[in-house]
């Protein structure tokens, strides 16, 4: 059986999905219904608990996981306390780490994820951290507890896809971990295509969010992820750099031979 | 290396020379840019780029969208005192102007606060005229802790401090420097400063470094528009806010906006810079700066900043007042300039969602 385990919770669905940016939250739950996501990640710095403020938690259907991130943290130390004040908040144990440290390009800090990393998953959380595709930052990781990691498909926000495809797959070929590819993915043809590569599951936020119409958008890397799971595990054909006809002409020459 | 130094070499350049070796051709160029430099973001400023204003808001809008989403931040400034040692020509609290004055006691900070919080709002911007004894840095931390009780970020808009005094601050719960250079012309600016600790340009062009250094999260900036020629202005606001945003990686850069607005005293040779100007800045800004944010005050007219959502702002205030206790009205000072836009919270809270935007009222907190 084809089974996606994640801090001991075996996922029904390959996508998770962001909820920043939304032109208003109240889009998210058809958005969750329709892309069938499970996994649902928010920044903490947006949540305001118990105010009488309407609040993307209330969006969220209860038996989502959530996954609440260390958005605005700028070092390990900064993440570490959002992600104590998360599951303070009754956000639960998982949460994705998120460390930017350059407000110009918003790459991870891989150095400073790794330490924090290492602090929260000796303290029980569930940890994803999001990082730059480098493997012996995945390597760290897998050591200091991670449970997944989320390497970059291209800077965030951009969608521009799978820039770092080289480096991804590096990844996903030498980590035993499950590789969810994190940030960049703009097209269901980009989701498709990281899960033909053996990403375990993707995170899309921005193209959803600043699509025209979220909740179909939504629905189609809904699609884009399964096919592209489905082609993984049945094998795509080899590839070859000339044409190669379905029906060779030399095949006779087999079939003389008894 | 300082600001000071830095833009020392970009004041030297002749920009209206610069823009007549302009062509068509180059603004298209720059527009098909992945990313601009200070050069093609002074020609995004030229007369020659107003023929393409249409292309360009189309570009800041995809970039903004890109960055931010469909959302738009919002605060509201809280006048705490307007004491001021300073005689600034085109501002109310001029230490000549005869107004009403007024330092709040922490009670009275506690209930305005208390106020304001009524309204949802979670960011605060406090500010303070220029006195050491009236309003000093003991003071201003007094009253950020008291804020912290009721919001989750809290910003400053005083005088220039010492890196030393902004970590004290920040120690106080403050994460959020603003402060406006008014004018970047050397000249200008002591011709409208005309007496006060505020006449030494270099301490307060270079306060923000020291805010950063100090390791606020955020440090806004901006020139105020209608003092001197608006193209160069806006280009020295935004290489101020390009040399931020590169030295100090860790730190949010916002810029701001404001345009000289009605006010008690002297100043009568405001540059006029007309809504179109005004567009066009704000868009330069936001294709030199795709993800640092843009802040639109009350200063403008309601209709106007309405116009502006999907342009590339990010921030807007709402429920303002310029007074000294303005939010809870009783016995307040007299106001630092006339605000544009009166809407309430829940008002502001409603156009942003009829626009297709959603008003965000915590992106930060205390951790």
């Amino acid at each position: 059986m084809d089974k996606l385990i994640i801090g001991g919770i075996e996922l029904r669905s390959r996508l998770f999905v962001g909820t920043g940016k939304f032109s208003n939250d109240n889009v998210i739950p058809a958005v969750i219904e329709t892309s069938q996501a499970q996994v649902i990640t928010m920044a903490l710095r947006r949540v305001d608990i118990g105010s009488n403020q309407e609040n993307v938690m209330d969006y969220i259907p209860k038996d989502c996981i959530l996954l609440p991130n260390t958005s605005g943290a700028r070092n390990a130390e900064e993440a570490v306390r959002i992600a104590r004040l998360a599951k303070a908040m009754g956000c639960g144990n998982w949460v994705k780490i998120e460390v930017i440290s350059d407000n110009k390009y918003l790459l991870p800090d891989n150095q400073e994820t790794v330490k924090a990393t290492e602090i929260l998953a000796k303290e029980g959380f569930v940890v994803l951290p999001y990082i730059s595709p480098d493997l012996m930052t995945a390597k760290r990781l897998a050591d200091a507890g991670a449970a997944a990691v989320m390497p970059l498909g291209s800077p965030i926000g951009t969608n521009r896809g799978l820039r770092t495809k080289e480096l991804v797959q590096i990844i996903i070929d030498e980590i035993d971990l499950p590789v969810v590819v994190d940030a960049g993915i703009g097209k269901p043809s980009e989701a498709a295509e990281a899960m033909e590569m053996g990403a375990q599951a993707v995170l899309v936020n921005t193209a959803i969010a600043t699509s025209e119409d979220p909740v179909n958008m939504a629905q189609a890397f809904a699609l884009a992820v399964k096919a592209g799971r489905i082609a993984k595990i049945a094998k795509l054909g080899p590839e070859s750099r000339y044409a190669q006809a379905s029906s060779p002409l030399t095949g006779f020459l087999n079939r003389g031979v008894q | 290396m300082s600001f000071y130094d830095y833009y020392s070499v970009y004041k030297e350049i002749d920009v209206y020379k610069f823009f007549n070796g302009l062509t068509d051709y180059d603004i298209q160029r720059i527009i098909g840019k992945n990313k601009i430099n200070e050069y093609d973001f002074l020609a995004l400023l030229s007369p020659r780029a107003d023929n393409f204003m249409e292309q360009i808001a189309q570009k800041a809008h995809k970039l903004s969208l890109q960055h931010f989403g469909k959302t738009i931040q919002l605060f509201t400034p809280m006048y705490v005192a307007n004491h001021c040692v300073n005689r600034c020509a085109y501002c109310s609290f001029n230490a000549e102007n005869k107004i009403t004055r007024k330092a709040m006691t922490m009670e009275e900070v506690d209930q305005e606060a208390r106020a304001i919080a009524a309204t949802g709002l979670k960011h605060i911007l406090f500010l303070t005229g220029e006195s050491r004894t009236k309003s000093s840095v003991a003071y201003i931390c007094e009253v950020a802790q008291v804020l912290k009780k009721y919001f989750d970020s809290i910003s400053i808009e005083i005088y220039p401090l010492t890196v030393e005094e902004y970590e004290q601050v920040a120690a106080a719960g403050v994460d959020g420097f603003c402060m406006y250079q008014e004018v970047y012309d050397e000249e200008v600016y002591d011709r409208v400063h005309l007496a006060g600790p505020k006449k030494d340009y270099r301490f307060r062009l270079e306060a923000p470094d020291r805010a950063c250094q100090a390791k606020m999260r955020s440090a806004s900036i901006g020139a105020l528009l209608g003092l001197h020629d608006w193209r160069s202005e806006a280009f020295a606001t935004g290489i101020h806010a390009y040399y931020l945003r590169n030295t100090y990686s860790d730190v949010e850069i916002a810029i701001g906006v404001p345009r000289i607005r009605p006010h008690v005293g002297v100043f009568d040779e405001v540059e006029f810079v007309s809504d179109k100007n005004l567009v066009q800045i704000l868009l330069a800004y936001r294709l030199l700066l795709p993800n640092s944010g843009i802040t639109v005050t009350t200063r403008e007219s309601r209709e106007f900043r309405d116009n502006l959502i999907p342009l590339g702002v990010t921030k807007m205030s709402a429920g303002v007042t310029t007074e000294v206790g303005g939010h809870t009205s009783s016995n307040s000072s007299d106001s630092q300039f006339e605000i544009a836009d009166s809407r309430s919270v829940s008002e502001m809270k409603q156009a942003i969602i009829n626009h297709g935007y959603q008003p965000v009222f915590k992106n930060w907190m205390a951790i």
